[in-house]
């Protein structure tokens, strides 16, 4: 929760080799302080799915170097030996679809991930009860996945992007399925979690209705990242 | 921690259970040959335990009587009885044959007893109702199994007899039913010819001028009575004195009556080794392939669930589930789904096999608990596939694309 946030330094990545190898990014820097929210912002194909994908350690970048809070953890080659720890303990995913596990209650859907780094059950649940507090969905908490609403789907999988208080989020296309007004409200959530646990949060989007929220923007193309000051305007 | 694999099945439970009865049955018929197979080997020891004999003494060089055809003289009993560590020795005939009833046909095993009572070798030890043979013709005791009545008369070859007692559990090494009757009848049933036969043997043998000699009084009579009249049982049943070991009693009859004597536990092996040999290789070989079909199925299914868990595995595993939670959420699932098929398995053959199969099912703790463990190893075994499956899953795929 403390250092750096995420900093991302002349990151590659080609896909495949020869003939028919693809360079999916070419040169990423980055850097996001904790406590920040920043949009990630492309044209289809540009890259922006494979930078998560490497930011989130399940696939391998071919150069460059990826440093999260203090440690390097890429540098031409993972310096890492636990990727599933890593990924367990400091990385936080909200993906465009919930992808919430069916067979386990909401609240059960988040406390895997505490219970999972080895925290007793009860204590597991209370810190998933307090997200769902502060995520307005309290009351939805002994319901199954399929008996919520996308838009309750989608804040249960921010809960769990969060509950293991990751210094860095990777959210790719949140908002997709929802209205202009929920679509603000997760945005303002990714805000107060960023303030409220110095988390570093990167937001993949194409969502016209939340792009004039960031302060500040990476826009990828052709597998390059170019900074740009967002509008930054108030969404409350 | 919560159980993974729990929180799935209580999901799909109706999935589980569905399967879990479909295997189940399948349980059940493999525990249901087993039980046949128990069941004949306890047929085999049910008829050595009824006989009350320690030794069987039997025709030189055969395997008699239930395994191989074996006729001795009637009359050897008195010298082995007279042989040290002899207790009780007595005559026993057995003949195989079809016995008809009011309701049809039953097969059934006679039995010819001596005449001397409850506790002679070769006497049935207890009845369930009625009492014991006491005329030394034409009466007969009966195992239930055969469905005939106290009272009822029965045909057996030439003569009728009248069931006068009925035992339980009396049964041939195949199964069949035991129906005892006085020694004398049983021979006569064995060898008697039919009237016509007998009267065309006495011409052929008047016709023959060897045995019709004139001057030679009484010749033919003799030869006729000799000819008619059968002087052979299948086997003495001894029983051996306290404190004599019957190997011992066994080996002393052999040197002085030249004939072949078994024990016991000779006589189980003979039984179990080589009469139902046959039928208990043919039921490995249905246990073999229900096992590998039941294996084949569970594999199918975990394998399909596995599947249609693709996406959930790749969110565990992006989320930072280790590998041995993966295997465990599938193996204990595989298993719980053989545990579902078991207890179904477990009752239906108790329940609903045992009792319409014709044979004895003899259905042993014993071979539930191997087949319990087979069922958990064949469910360990099937999930690899899965296993494997889901090993193969990348944590990208929950990312999209
Ligand atoms: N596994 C792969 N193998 C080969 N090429 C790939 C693979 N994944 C992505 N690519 C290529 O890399 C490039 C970047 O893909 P990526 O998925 O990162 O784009 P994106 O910015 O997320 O696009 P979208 O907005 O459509 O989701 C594309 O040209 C794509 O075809
Ligand atoms: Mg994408």
């Amino acid at each position: 929760m403390s250092g750096k946030g995420i900093q991302i330094v002349g990151l590659r990545k080609r896909y495949g080799s020869g003939d028919t190898a693809v360079d999916a990014l070419r040169k990423v820097d980055m850097h996001v302080a904790p406590g920040e929210v920043v949009g990630l912002i492309g044209p289809s194909g540009s890259g922006k799915t494979t930078l998560l994908k490497c930011l989130g350690a399940v696939i391998e970048p071919t150069a460059g170097k990826m440093i999260l809070g203090d440690d390097v953890i890429y540098d031409d080659g993972w310096k890492v030996k636990d990727l599933r720890a890593l990924r367990r303990d400091r990385i936080g995913f909200v993906f465009q679809a919930p992808y919430l596990i069916p067979f386990l209650d909401v609240t059960d859907n988040v406390a895997l991930l505490p219970m999972l780094a080895g925290i007793p059950n009860a204590e597991a649940r209370k810190r998933a009860i307090e997200l769902f507090k502060a995520l307005d969905v309290e009351h939805r908490a002994k319901a199954m996945p399929s008996q919520l609403s996308g838009g309750e789907q989608q804040r249960v999988a921010i809960a769990r992007g969060l509950v293991n208080r990751p210094p860095v989020i990777l959210a790719d296309e949140p908002t997709a399925p929802l209205d202009s007004e929920r679509a603000l409200a997760v945005i303002r959530i990714l805000n107060d979690m960023a303030k409220k646990f110095e988390t570093a949060i990167i937001v993949v989007t194409h969502d016209e209705k939340i792009i004039p929220t960031f302060k500040r923007i990476y826009h990828i193309r052709d597998g390059v990242t170019y900074e740009e000051a967002g509008e930054g305007r108030d969404f409350e | 921690m919560i159980s993974l694999a729990g929180r799935d099945i209580l999901h799909s439970w109706g999935k589980f259970v569905f399967t879990g009865m479909g295997l189940g049955l399948l349980i059940g018929i493999t525990l249901s040959m087993a039980g046949i197979y128990r069941g004949m080997v306890d047929d085999a020891k049910v008829l050595l335990d009824n006989s009350g004999a320690d030794l069987w003494v039997v025709q030189k060089d055969t395997l008699g009587p239930y395994a191989e055809p074996s006729s001795i003289y009637d009359d050897i009993w008195r010298g082995i009885r007279g042989i040290p560590g002899v207790d009780q020795a007595a005559n026993i005939t057995y003949l195989t044959m079809q016995v008809s009833k009011d309701s049809g046909d039953v097969r059934v095993m006679v039995a010819g007893i001596t005449p001397g009572g409850p506790g002679t070798p070769g006497w049935p030890p207890y009845l369930v109702a009625g009492r014991q043979i006491t005329r030394s013709h034409y009466e007969a005791v009966a195992d239930i199994a055969s469905g005939l009545k106290l009272g009822e008369r029965i045909k057996l070859r030439r003569h009728h007899y009248t069931i006068v007692g009925l035992t339980r559990r009396m049964v041939s090494s195949n199964g069949d039913p035991m129906v005892f009757i006085p020694l004398k009848d049983a021979q006569e049933e064995q060898f008697l010819k039919d009237n016509d036969a007998i009267w065309a043997q006495r011409r052929r043998t008047a016709q023959n001028p060897a045995f019709n000699r004139p001057g030679v009084p009484g010749l033919l009579d003799a030869v006729i009575a000799s000819q008619s009249t059968n002087p052979y049982v299948n086997a003495v049943l001894v029983r051996v004195k306290k404190g004599y070991d019957p190997e011992q009693v066994a080996e002393s009859i052999r040197r002085w009556k030249r004939l072949t004597v078994y024990t016991r536990s000779q006589m189980e092996k003979i039984l179990v080794g080589k009469l139902i040999a046959t039928a208990a290789k043919q039921i490995f070989m249905f246990l073999v392939i229900l096992s590998l079909v039941s294996s084949a199925i569970v594999a199918f299914i975990i394998y399909t669930l596995t599947l249609g868990k693709i996406r959930e595995i790749a969110v565990l595993k992006l989320i930072g589930t280790k590998n041995r939670t993966i295997i465990a959420l599938i193996m204990q699932q595989s298993i719980a789904l053989g545990l579902i098929g078991f207890v179904v398995g477990k009752i239906s053959a108790t329940l609903l096999m045992a009792p319409i199969f014709p044979k004895h099912v003899l259905l042993e703790p014993l071979d539930s608990a191997i087949g319990l463990i087979a069922v958990v190893m064949i469910c360990v075994l099937s999930s690899i596939v899965a296993i494997r499956a889901a090993l193969k899953v990348d944590p990208a795929e929950a990312i999209g694309g």
